[in-house]
């Protein structure tokens, strides 16, 4: 876990030249933010696990592992998205698009159920990048728009959503999914190595300063020399890409690729990624705690079906109210550090 | 950079765009108008109109608040899960009478208005992020009310659903009543005015002394009644409430609608007569590819290509 603030805030703290005793409180404020959702994520998990004999067990600890990865690769992109202050709302569509072009495709070898899904995403996620950064277009509607054309070009993929393509139980595909390697799923692993690279890349390369500097201040950005329409163009094709990554893996896991899924879950990955402490603003984020983000999460609908009286619509209800809660927190912290 | 060489294309791109922008909408519900009538069988005929009429008064309904909100420089995402909401009240409450149920609906609709606005004015969450979060906890509440599809048995809510006065439905005669009240309200009051003011430039409309949270409140109080009310029409429509998949969707159809009728996503303008053609433009378009044996899916494709091409025309007008 990276602890260290992020450069463009550090930044901007020098710039303003606060009296000590604001910088104080203001590094609290930045902790709180930075560090909030994985307190209540530990906090959640020990209260989870007192209060029921079935959470901390291997079987409950792998599932909800396997379910998180998923969304996990969808928000690692999210993440990119939003530092840069977009958004991009097309993420569920392409996710369900993404494992039923790989299931289709995994008739054809592994190569093809990966690449297909691959290519395809990552060139819508192309097309918003271009028409959000050359054309100057706002980032929800056009994402809007390609989360229904992606949704339209599913159906039509699929007859409609009558159709559904298997995935072979004993090809090399099927055990990207559904395999394991000490224990733990191998999609859990290849979630865990592209959080790592993510990481990287947004703190660790020049990109990763374009990134932080386009949702820091557009304009600032362009006359410091950072290619500002190439970095935005770049994080939703990034998007595309991870969305449907995230649908092929979901296909080879599942064995088909099924047409209702990923409804609602640019929702899911957008609370993730601001849980995480990312600001809806830009300029402002961290990969880890968008894994954090995705985690709580899971752990929070893990316990209302544990407590099983409750059902799914109860679900919505309380992510709804804390996304509502995280995000007043957010304002309130970001308020106090005189970010926003 | 780019500005530099397309404005140096000629100028007359840009006026062709803003001519496109500004009667874009009526023109192109004239040529599918055309287009059917030529190519559709059984097309012209009082019948069809009246059924067509009548699909698209709940999406006018909840394409007006949503003008409302983008006029603001806002958005509301929640208006599904809004249509959602009422249909469960509506059934909860019917046994007190429908006159009773509505109005309970109504209040609902209502409530997630002013949580949205507040969300909003208040603390100053994004429009997008606020009307998200009630969008998923709106239709979450709706559920837990009532879990599944319900008839309704009422006859006053099938006359509602299904009459007319001199052969014009009920709906209709709501949606364009609704419609007037509204551009009445954009164009005449003060209330309109402050609303586009804000839409225009909060900072500046903040420094003029306009109320602006009371005025943003009121905003997604309207589209949320709006949503309501589109709720409880398509509710005694269907004569069934159907909380899972009532309104699915209808955020992105009421965008769709606002946004082709010219109206600028920036705010600080509302074209409610360019709202009402675009609501009329995306169901004649619905109608002309089902007509024709052409998917469903391809309508999606089609909706996602005028929405692009609207919001393109709309910011080559913004530049000039």
């Amino acid at each position: 876990m990276t602890t260290d603030v992020d450069i463009p805030v550090r930044a901007r703290d020098t710039a303003e030249e606060e009296p000590s005793g604001a910088g104080r409180s203001e590094r609290l404020s930045a902790l709180a933010q930075q560090h909030g959702a994985l307190v209540t994520l530990i906090v959640a998990m020990t209260v989870a696990s007192f209060s029921f004999d079935t959470f901390l067990t291997g079987d409950n600890l792998e599932n909800m592992a396997l379910s998180s990865a998923f969304l996990a690769v969808v928000a690692l992109g999210m993440t990119f998205v939003i530092v840069t202050g977009g958004i991009d709302l097309s993420v569920g569509s392409l996710f369900a698009l993404g494992g039923v072009l790989a299931a289709w495709g995994s008739r054809y070898g592994t190569v093809v159920a990966l690449l297909l899904p691959l290519a395809v995403c990552g060139l819508i996620g192309l097309v918003n990048g271009l028409l959000i950064a050359r054309s100057r277009l706002a980032p929800f509607i056009v994402t809007l728009a390609s989360m229904l054309g992606a949704r339209g070009l599913l159906l039509s993929v699929t007859d409609e959503g009558s159709k559904t393509y298997l995935v072979d139980k004993d090809s090399f595909f099927a055990k990207l999914g559904q395999g394991a390697l000490l224990g733990v799923g191998v999609p859990v692993w290849i979630t865990v190595a592209l959080f790592v690279l993510g990481a990287v890349v947004l703190r660790r390369t020049r990109f990763g300063q374009y990134v932080y500097a386009v949702g820091g201040n557009e304009d600032a950005a362009a006359l410091m020399g950072a290619p500002v329409a190439r970095t935005k163009i770049s994080v939703y094709t990034l998007s595309g890409l991870c969305a449907g990554l995230a649908g092929a893996l979901n296909a080879a896991w599942l064995v088909s690729g099924v047409t209702i899924l990923g409804s609602g879950m640019e929702l899911e990955a957008i609370s993730a990624v601001v849980i995480g402490g990312t600001l809806l603003t830009g300029g402002f984020g961290f990969i880890s705690g968008s894994l954090v983000g995705v985690l709580l999460l899971k752990v929070i609908q893990n316990v209302i079906n544990q407590i099983g009286s409750l059902d799914s619509a109860y679900q919505q209800v309380v992510s709804g109210a804390f996304l509502a809660a995280v995000v007043i927190a957010q304002t309130w912290l970001g308020r106090r550090r005189r970010v926003l | 950079m780019t500005d530099l060489t397309l404005g140096r294309v000629t100028v007359d791109r840009g006026r062709l765009l803003g001519l496109l922008q500004e009667y874009g909408v009526y023109a192109g519900v004239v040529a599918l108008l055309l287009v059917n009538t030529f190519f559709t069988p059984h097309f012209l005929s009082t019948e069809n109109f009246r059924t067509q009429a009548v699909q698209v008064s709940p999406v006018l309904i909840v394409a007006l608040g949503m003008a409302l909100a983008i006029g603001s420089e806002g958005v509301d995402l929640a208006v599904g899960s809004v249509m959602a909401l009422s249909t469960s009240l509506l059934s909860l409450y019917l046994g007190y009478g429908p006159g009773v149920a509505i109005l309970i609906a109504l209040v609902g609709g209502a409530v997630i208005g002013v949580a949205n606005g507040s969300l909003i004015a208040f603390v100053g969450v994004q429009p997008i992020v606020a009307t998200l979060a009630l969008m998923v906890a709106g239709r979450g509440i709706a559920l837990v009310l009532l879990p599944q599809l319900k008839d309704v048995h009422d006859p006053a809510m099938a006359e509602l659903g299904s009459g007319d006065v001199l052969g014009v439905p009920y709906l209709v005669l709501i949606a364009a009543a609704l419609a007037l009240l509204v551009a009445f309200v954009v164009r005449r009051t003060t209330f309109g005015r402050q609303l586009l003011a804000i839409g225009d430039s909060r900072p500046a409309a903040r420094l003029a002394g306009l109320p602006v949270r009371r005025v943003l409140i009121l905003v997604y109080v309207c589209s949320g009644v709006l949503a309501a009310v589109a709720g409880v029409l398509a509710t005694a429509r269907l004569t069934a409430s159907d909380p899972t998949s009532l309104g699915n969707l209808m955020e992105l159809s009421a965008i769709t609608a606002v946004v082709v009728g010219g109206t600028p996503l920036s705010g600080g303008r509302v074209r409610i007569g360019g709202t009402v053609a675009g609501a009329v433009l995306i169901q004649l378009l619905t109608t002309t590819l089902i007509k024709h044996d052409l998917p469903p899916s391809w309508t999606q494709i089609a909706q996602a290509v005028v929405i692009v091409l609207a919001v393109y025309a709309a910011r080559e007008r913004g530049k000039r």
